[in-house]
């Protein structure tokens, strides 16, 4: 097993009794559409507000209301299946889905069943021994629900329908993913997709990105399917990856006991960290699926969605492509880079503000270092970065054109933080030019070499360690200041 | 004031403007004579009080521009009202008062109408005479214990008993024209598209159509061409140029080609409608429209496919009658035990009959060969008159296979029911406009009704057809105003 993991440092297997297994995953990620308004009413979506505060007579199935669909979620929708490179549907039909709950007003969800939005597509992982593609098999809009809230009061469920007829997207994958870490690539590459576009904002603390999780195993190298289990509704990555582990592994041990698996819908329970059925497929409801008769088929000319492909921004594989061939970042740094929207546009304006004579090694080892360290400390995005890309760019020239060390940066960078503060007037105020006047730094050294006689002799002996401690003394005695590569030049020839 | 209520709405209008008659004393005689007629049970919900305020407010600042300038106007209980109690004739919606109005009165108030009241109806119009009211039956003013047909029974029995000058009701497979056959007056079902569903409580919504019911045909018209609008609202509302009903309205129909369908001649169909049809031809004739023999090959499929479609959609319709937001609700262990309890004591057993039925033909293995099949179908009656329309420019039938009949004849007889909805019914699946107008009395005096069927969003050649013929059939309801007495 140790032989065939070091081929292959992403995937995942399972080994029980000389039986390698691998695990096979589908998901069907629900994205909230980024919108003002809901998908067949003009409410609110606003995050957080007050319970049933953003709720139309639409929204709460009063008597007679109708659904009206919001034109903007169907080009939402239409601009992320582009962005998956997907095919649009020049017609789509919303189904009614039909069941009973208390958060589910009008008695159905209409979702799309027979014809959905946007056909097949696919996704590029860059897996770390190589790109991978995952199938798109389709993206849907659909209505979520509202929320029951069963802790607040002892004997009664409590119903919030903010979110009831909020738009989501239902995308849903080929079952083409292998291993946990697949499926954090998969999410964070579909998430940095829709933020890019502008679709979804992937928060997940907030529900705008939620998954069901279809597993099921097979012994490596079968080409047949084993019958799959749905775990419902995860929110978070890292809930996915502990419950396809659980799952696989239960599934395994089913096998290896010579049971069989039930295709059956299973819930994470993230306090146990193991999956449980919810229901078996002869439980399965009968959402009697039809066609919404107070909706229309979905209509969509081909000069609708090509306007709407003229809209589509760079996106991350085409932004990494020229990062790399334009900028010549490394595939590793550029992928860092275009990963997030915000960080691909942070890198770019760095880029515009250092001029003419840019330095991207600096530019790209500034940000992936010093900030991304400050960001996590303080746990922000990048959008709120304390230091903005125009006086992080200054900091790089001063480096580049060697005004001040690298080491004084450090030490500039810090004192930045404190307010956006423009590196060239820290220098300035606190006098930190590098010192690179080859006369100062030759009487210096002489002075240091005078200094230390036999450390100076016992190197020209042979101890060549002791050159650290001359640098280390000239850098001391100029406060940090000398221009380090003018020492070194010196110290050599002195010596 | 009996002559006051036994107007027509045109002439109602006419006084009013020459100020010959105020809305107040217009809405007066209406009260007063629904005062004396509870025994009809045409209301679930009277607006008395406020409609002789609201008319006492038109007449000190009258606007004699509008179309129904301070007009009393009682509409059927489908209609959702601002602040007006609204039931769809169920138990399920008994305390049910909406905050919003919908988009066919809102045009009728926009136009000076005043609001006299909510009439009783089949529960969800799930009827077809008013027997499944959890109100209580409405009797037909023709003769005591005679049905007044339905879904829109408070309807056509308020018309026929000058309770409301006109009225509005739904037509889902014909309940609005064959409760105007069964008491002698017009009603009209506009093409699918004409009138916004919003605000209606819904029950079939691919078929769900309101309309307007008068005493003859050109209040129709008038009232037609309030409630027609393009409404944004309703995603199958369809932004067509409406005619002027009133205005263009002409008894020229010199030339025009009227279908008469074979098929529609059903086994068991009495003589008397035979006979009515073959008087129709004659009248059709007279003034002047060429008849010609078609053919609708599929229209013995229509009802079946109809008792498909409807159900189909009626069961999700209502599933948002849960105990959980608005309406009735029933307390229970649990929420299942709550839906259960809510909705045996909310629903009739019509209503649940037919819940059941949409649900059963939803299911998973029961779809294609039930909905889809009856889609299919569906689609093959709406080519019918697709062809029959390349060679005439409407179509002539019977409104209803019979009379009206006693109450309690037939609600032990689902079926027998149902067949009601015969002639009727193709109508609503192809979506078409189609009107029913008196035409004649059977052996006990009942009246019968003649329904013509026109092109898609062509109402006003149904309408000049129908007024063309109306003047050469000269039919006028005998009421004896019996349960007065």
């Amino acid at each position: 097993m140790d032989e065939i993991m070091s081929k292959n440092n992403s995937e995942y297997l399972i080994e029980r009794n000389d039986n390698v297994y691998e695990v096979v995953i589908g998901l069907e990620v629900h994205a909230q559409v980024t919108s003002n308004s809901k998908l067949f009413s003009s409410s609110s979506t606003k995050f957080g507000a007050e319970p049933n505060t953003q709720v139309s007579l639409v929204d709460a199935a009063f008597p007679g209301m109708l659904p009206v669909i919001n034109e903007f979620c169907v080009k939402q929708a239409i601009k992320t299946g582009i962005g998956l490179r997907a095919k649009i549907n020049n017609k789509s039909v919303f189904d009614r889905k039909n069941y009973f709950y208390a958060d589910l007003p009008q008695g159905y969800q209409i979702s799309q069943y027979k014809y959905p939005i946007v056909g097949e597509g696919n996704v590029i992982l860059d897996m770390p021994e190589g790109q991978k593609q995952v199938g798109i098999e389709r993206l849907h809009l659909e209505q979520d629900a509202g929320k029951s809230i069963h802790d607040i009061d002892p004997s009664n469920t409590l119903v919030d329908l903010n979110r009831s007829g909020v738009a989501l997207m239902e995308i849903v994958s080929k079952p083409d993913l292998r291993s946990p870490d697949e499926v954090n690539a998969y999410i964070k590459k579909l998430r940095s997709i829709m933020r890019y576009l502008g679709t979804c904002d992937g928060n997940m603390q907030e529900g705008s990105l939620r998954a069901d999780v279809n597993v099921s195993v097979r012994i490596k190298g079968s080409t047949d399917l084993g019958t799959r289990c749905e775990i419902k509704n995860v929110n978070s990555i890292k809930f996915m990856q502990m419950a396809i582990i659980y799952e696989a592994n239960r599934q395994v041990d089913l096998i290896e006991e010579g049971q069989e698996i039930d295709q059956e819908t299973r819930l994470f329970d993230t306090k146990k960290n193991e999956t449980r059925s919810m229901r078996s497929k002869e439980d399965a409801h009968d959402y009697r699926y039809f066609p919404d008769p107070d909706l229309l088929p979905l209509e969509v000319t081909d000069e609708f969605i090509d306007k709407l492909k003229s809209e589509i921004p760079e996106l991350p594989d085409d932004k990494k492509k020229r990062f790399i061939d334009e900028f010549k970042v490394s595939p590793y740094d550029a992928t860092i880079l275009v990963s997030d929207i915000d960080t691909a546009k942070y890198f770019e304006e760095v880029v515009a503000k250092m001029g003419k004579n840019r330095d991207m090694k600096l530019a790209v080892n500034w940000i992936t270092g010093e900030l991304f360290a400050v960001l996590n400390e303080k746990n922000i995005e990048i959008a709120q970065s304390p230091i903005s890309a125009k006086n992080l760019a200054k900091l790089i020239n001063l480096i580049k054109n060697g005004t001040i060390s690298g080491k004084i940066a450090k030490t500039i960078f810090e004192l930045m933080l404190d307010g956006d503060i423009d590196p060239q007037i820290i220098v300035e105020e606190k006098g930190l030019k590098q010192e690179s006047d080859p006369k100062a730094l030759e009487a210096l050294i002489d002075k240091i070499i005078n200094d230390n006689r036999e450390k100076a002799i016992e190197y020209k002996q042979g101890k060549e360690k002791l050159f650290g401690f001359f640098v280390g003394q000239a850098m001391k005695a100029s406060g940090g200041k000398a221009n380090p590569q003018l020492i070194n030049e010196i110290l050599k020839k002195k010596l | 004031m009996s002559e006051i209520t036994s107007l027509t709405l045109y002439e109602l209008i006419k006084n009013i403007k020459e100020k010959k008659i105020s809305s107040n004393e217009a809405a007066k005689s209406f009260v007063d004579r629904a005062e004396k007629s509870k025994k009809i049970n045409a209301y679930v919900t009277e607006n008395f009080e406020n409609c002789l305020k609201l008319s006492k407010k038109f007449d000190d600042k009258p606007n004699f521009d509008l179309k129904l300038p301070g007009i009393p106007i009682a509409v059927k209980d489908l209609f959702c009202t601002n602040e007006v109690r609204t039931t769809a004739g169920s138990n399920i919606l008994n305390n049910f008062v909406p905050t919003y109005e919908s988009t066919v009165t809102q045009n009728i108030w926009n136009e000076g109408g005043i609001l006299l009241g909510k009439l009783n109806c089949d529960e969800f119009a799930m009827g077809s005479s008013n027997e499944t009211s959890f109100f209580g039956n409405v009797q037909n003013p023709i003769a005591e214990d005679l049905v007044p047909g339905g879904s829109s029974g408070g309807s056509s029995a308020a018309l026929a008993a000058n309770l409301t000058p006109v009225t509005i009701g739904t037509d889902t497979g014909g309940s609005i024209r064959q409760p105007a056959s069964f008491t002698g007056t017009v009603g009209l079902k506009p093409t699918y598209g004409s009138c916004s569903r919003y605000g209606i409580v819904a029950f079939a919504s691919s078929l769900d159509q309101a309309g307007p019911m008068s005493k003859d045909v050109k209040d129709s018209s008038i009232l037609l061409e309030v409630i027609s609008s393009f409404d944004k609202k309703d995603s199958t509302s369809i932004d067509f140029k409406r005619n002027n009903y009133s205005s263009e309205l002409t008894r020229n129909i010199k030339g025009l080609k009227i279908g008469i369908p074979k098929e529609y001649r059903v086994d068991g169909m009495p003589d008397e409608i035979e006979k009515l049809w073959k008087k129709g031809i004659e009248y059709a004739k007279d003034c002047g429209a060429e008849i010609i023999d078609i053919s609708l090959p599929h229209t013995s499929y229509a009802l079946p496919t109809y008792y498909i479609v409807a159900p189909a959609e009626a069961s999700s319709n209502l599933a948002r009658y849960d105990g959980v937001k608005y309406g009735l609700r029933s307390s229970g262990k649990n929420l299942i035990d709550m839906y259960e309890k809510t909705r045996s004591e909310g629903f009739g057993e019509e209503v649940k009959r037919r819940v059941m039925i949409g649900t059963y033909v939803l299911s998973s293995g029961y779809y294609d060969a039930y909905y889809l099949k009856a889609q299919k179908v569906r689609q093959l009656i709406k080519q019918d008159f697709d062809q029959a329309y390349n060679k005439v420019d409407a179509i002539l039938t019977p409104s209803t296979p019979s009379s009206a009949f006693k109450i309690g004849e037939k609600s032990n007889d689902p079926v027998s029911m149902y067949l009601n909805d015969i002639f009727t019914v193709p109508v609503n699946l192809a979506g078409l406009p189609g009107i029913s107008i008196p035409a004649g009395v059977d052996k006990n005096n009942y009246p019968l009704g003649l329904q013509i069927i026109g092109k898609p969003f062509d109402e006003q050649t149904v309408l000049n057809i129908a007024y063309s013929m109306e003047e050469k059939i000269n039919y006028k309801n005998n009421i004896t105003d019996w349960w007065m007495k």
